[in-house]
């Protein structure tokens, strides 16, 4: 089984990599769009601007052979942070874009509820499972996830909702739509539960 | 409800993991790596790794060491010291860590910050301000390790750095650093009043209750400490329990 990390330029490729490498995954970190298609799980991770993220994806050429394979060939596909984001139909950050249109939906900057919230939303926050999902199996309800993300992602439909946070009122954390996953917080970075979210993927 | 992060600070120099008191007198205190191993079984909400030495000695991050450090972290992980170009930020991130701290270099170069948070995102960029309250009573921002003036007023600087793009502020007293008599609380209340990004405050930590008040009382968003995890039997997870305690939202 190998694991495609999409590298375009922006991720933090190497936390990502090394906890594949401790789910027990043969990932590889590429550009490639050929070596991305011949995975059979894709990862895009990500921090960093909307914009800039998409325009580093169409510079390398990878906004077609990443729809073409989680939508035709239906690989396991997870973004992850802004690789979520990117999943959406569009986002807002650095001006409005396009992004992979793989869940349909928006990426919108938090609106602060209160005087007193800080905006990036930066920590440990309680992910709450609205419904049965495969990257959710050995998961408790509610637990905390790490969290660093100034924007979010608000859905088309309810029913690609997975899991919900409450910050700014509540926002989506974790959304799937067919085969494509994405989650808001960082897995990699979440410790043991981290882990098993990562595994619930690579069992897909 | 977003929890309070409990976050050690390893100050690193020279291959050593070191503490000093007012950026001075740095003693060793072991290596980097088994500390990390440590802090990451024990499932801390997060690690600050600062190379001390870098930005004094004009070199780049040293990537191959933190290869190592980061391979063994699996809890959000800051690295900063030396950092001066956009370059060196991919690279760090390649080599894991998460987020970086930008300090010395934000300077002399305002735009950096600008140029990193717009390509990274601000989520990812930390201005480290470490600040000297001065004989007359005024605080003033310093550079390369508290070695140099700049000019600052902290309050000024941080609101420039918010608008400019940092996404958090590491804010550090360094008459109060290693000196574990609590946090410089009204350095903080004068920062924290005056941006909306996050600020973790850090210098001064010798007990529990002073992570209380700098978050209750002096608006921090987090607490950094050295020190006192360092050398007293205080931890992390104590802390944490005794702000619970105290009616802060941690995680357990």
């Amino acid at each position: 089984m190998s694991v495609a990390i999409v590298d375009y330029g922006m991720g933090n490729l190497g936390s990502v990599y090394r906890a594949f490498q401790e789910c027990g995954a043969e990932s590889f970190i590429s550009n490639n769009p050929v070596k991305i298609m011949s995975a059979d799980h894709i990862v895009m991770p990500g921090v960093g601007a909307f914009s800039e993220g998409m325009r580093r994806l169409q510079s390398d050429g990878l906004v077609e052979p990443l729809r073409k394979a989680a939508l035709e060939m239906r690989t396991p596909f997870l973004g992850i942070c802004l690789g979520m984001q990117l999943l959406a139909d569009k986002g807002y950050e650095g001006g409005e874009t396009e992004g992979l249109k793989l869940v349909p939906g928006v990426v919108q900057r938090f609106i602060p509820d209160m005087p007193s919230t800080r905006i990036p939303h930066i920590g440990w926050n309680q992910v709450k499972w609205e419904v049965d999902s495969p990257i959710k199996k050995n998961l408790p309800d509610e637990h905390d996830f790490y969290f660093v993300h100034s924007y979010h992602f608000v859905t088309k439909d309810t029913k690609d909702i997975v899991a919900t946070t409450p910050y700014c009122g509540r926002f989506v954390s974790v959304v799937a739509h067919g085969n494509v996953f994405g989650t808001q917080f960082h897995p990699e970075k979440s410790s043991k539960v981290g882990f098993r979210v990562i595994r619930n993927f690579l069992s897909l | 409800m977003l929890k309070t992060r409990v976050i050690p600070t390893l100050l690193w120099k020279s291959e050593s993991l070191v503490k000093g008191i007012a950026f001075n007198s740095w003693r060793r205190i072991g290596t980097v790596l088994p500390a990390i191993k440590v802090y990451n079984t024990r499932d801390v909400d997060e690690l600050i790794l600062v190379d001390i030495e870098a930005t004094r000695e004009k070199r780049e991050p040293d990537y191959e060491s933190i290869k190592t450090f980061s391979a063994e972290c699996f809890v959000p992980f800051s690295v900063g010291g030396g950092i001066r170009e956009v370059d060196m930020i991919r690279k760090l991130l390649f080599v894991g860590a998460d987020k970086v701290c930008i300090n010395s270099a934000a300077y002399e170069n305002p735009d950096l910050i600008a140029h990193s948070s717009r390509y990274f995102g601000s989520q990812c960029i930390i201005s480290s301000i470490d600040v000297r309250k001065m004989p007359n009573g005024t605080y003033q921002c310093f550079s390369h390790c508290g070695s140099r003036p700049t000019g600052w007023n902290p309050a000024a600087w941080a609101k420039k750095v918010q608008h400019l793009g940092a996404g958090e502020i590491l804010l550090t007293s360094i008459e109060r650093d290693g000196t574990m008599q609590g946090y410089d609380l009204d350095l903080l209340r004068c920062v924290s009043a005056q941006v909306d990004i996050p600020v973790i405050v850090s210098g001064g930590a010798g007990n529990y209750e002073h992570m209380r008040s700098a978050l209750k009382e002096g608006g921090a968003s987090a607490v950094a400490a050295a020190s006192i995890f360092h050398f007293t039997e205080q931890t992390p997870l104590e802390a944490k329990r005794y702000l619970q305690e105290k009616g802060i939202q941690i995680r357990l």
